[in-house]
């Protein structure tokens, strides 16, 4: 709770800094993409995720249901699982050692298990597609 | 447990939880000569700091740069030394009763192993809730519970000359197996993969039962279960290679780590806000007088989910838990840097 308040306050601050200094379009890496939440019934949501911030916090920001975090980011809790789509499971990588460990935690582990919070948003993952699991905690 | 005035432990203060807002209230409470009893469902103080984030550095504590949520935990274990607390671990208080008036409040709560403690103030310092066993999503499971399907090992008995399946990969699930086995008539183990987290030793403990014959080991996960009247008969494993399978047993133990619920705070009477618990910022009292709710659980216009806002709110609460505890003494305010009383009660004068 604690780590995940002041993160994301970290991050609002961060957000207002680059609008009022103007981040110019087309210039360099794209600073936001789009990740898609497909929910366990099959209702998909499209959100911006800003480069550098996790997975996770892109989440809970944009309010995407059965994403809980009760831990904050700090991979403890793993009730951020969600299913990285085929396509893209090159790009997101493997999961840690640490978090192979917490995967221990959530239901219905498959070989596309991550946990998000340990998936930093990256420029080359603009479109990523991620379903969420019926049940985290 | 029907002799419940004869048997209640007598205190001025319980306080719910004792994460870093419900340990800090034994510090701002005994400078005031309020004692305490502390109850938390986990084995351990810190609630939250020891068992979500023992190993991070946290940033934000006032005149500490850097600390990990163990490090605060001992820092403030030792800052209430001098107060002589008395921690009941492993209890969750299940009810709250008042007994008492606005005026002179008294309560009497119970908790799930039987202790009935009667106090004068209710300081409530739950954090997110109570830590409690996560339930894997297998349907119908909550029917078996308590009789086939078990979280945690209350009695032995309970396992002997039963077909145990254990899942998980953790200390949990390694311990009791570990444990059960010579009790059990036979155990399986189940878990995802055949990489174990739990403590090197119990892994090849287990191994070695393992290649002995004397347990089993499946990887896969249960995702069904099969019984009649809470007594189980089987459990459906499903493979990594997809094929299910039937599992004859009679008892179920999911390892599947701790989630935060809110538990019996909900049953308490108290007004409820999106599971806070609403309070004044004065003196941090919920909607009943002499009920008082500190760090995470409370809510109230500007709340900061913080650890120094905890501290801030104990702080404040305990003036007005004195009025309670001390009606007819007057509370002159004083700094633990010049106070000798102050120093006296901390040991240091």
């Amino acid at each position: 709770m604690h780590e995940e308040e002041t993160g994301v306050m970290a991050k609002m601050s961060f957000e207002d800094a680059a609008t009022r200094y103007g981040a110019e379009p087309g210039g360099g890496a794209p600073t936001k993409v789009k990740i898609t939440f497909v929910d366990s019934q099959g209702q998909a949501r499209s959100v911006e995720g800003e480069v550098g911030s996790t997975v996770m916090e892109t989440a809970r920001r944009n309010d995407i249901p059965e994403i809980a975090a009760e831990c904050g980011g700090a991979c403890a809790c793993a009730t951020c699982h969600v299913y990285v789509d085929e396509k893209w499971a090159e790009k997101t990588g493997k999961a840690s050692q640490m978090e192979e460990d917490m995967l221990d935690f959530a239901f219905d582990v498959k070989p596309n298990s991550r946990l998000c919070c340990q998936i930093t948003v990256r420029p080359e993952l603009d479109g990523l597609v991620l379903t969420t699991p019926a049940q985290q905690g | 447990m029907n002799q419940l005035k004869e048997a209640a432990i007598e205190t001025d203060v319980v306080i719910v939880g004792a994460g870093p807002a419900g340990l800090f209230s034994v510090f701002e409470l005994g400078l005031l000569d309020i004692k305490a009893h502390v109850i938390d469902i986990l084995p351990r103080a810190g609630g939250q700091c020891s068992e979500l984030y023992p190993e991070k550095p946290i940033y934000d504590i006032p005149g500490l740069p850097v600390c990990t949520g163990q490090e605060l935990t001992d820092n403030l274990l030792k800052q209430i030394e001098p107060f002589h607390p008395t921690f009941h671990f492993n209890e969750m208080v299940e009810t709250l009763v008042s007994l008492g008036t606005a005026e002179k409040p008294e309560f009497r709560l119970s908790t799930d192993a039987g202790k009935i403690f009667h106090a004068k103030v209710v300081f409530i310092a739950a954090g997110g809730g109570s830590f409690q066993p996560k339930k894997p999503p297998i349907p119908k499971i909550e029917s078996y519970e308590g009789k086939s399907v078990f979280y945690a090992v209350r009695r032995m008995e309970d396992f002997r000359n039963k077909n145990v399946v254990i899942v998980g990969g953790g200390d949990s699930a390694l311990d009791w197996t570990l444990n059960l086995q010579p009790v059990a008539k036979r155990i399986t183990l189940v878990h995802r993969r055949d990489q174990f987290r739990a403590a090197p030793h119990s892994v090849s403990a287990m191994q070695e039962l393992m290649a002995a014959g004397k347990i089993d080991f499946r990887l896969g996960q249960i995702t069904a279960v099969e019984g009649e009247d809470g007594e189980l008969a089987g459990a459906i494993l499903k493979g990594n290679d997809g094929v299910e399978e039937k599992l004859a047993c009679e008892r179920l133990m999911p390892f599947f780590g701790l989630t935060m619920k809110l538990g019996p705070v909900a049953d308490w009477g108290l007004q409820l806000n999106e599971n806070l618990i609403p309070v004044d910022t004065e003196k941090f009292e919920t909607s009943h007088p002499g009920i008082f709710a500190v760090g995470d659980i409370n809510s109230y216009p500007g709340k900061l989910k913080l650890i120094l806002s905890g501290f801030h709110e104990v702080a404040l609460a305990a003036q007005k838990a004195h009025r309670y505890v001390y009606p007819d003494k007057k509370l002159l305010f004083q700094y633990t840097t010049s106070s000798t009383n102050l120093q006296k009660k901390l040991g240091v004068s």
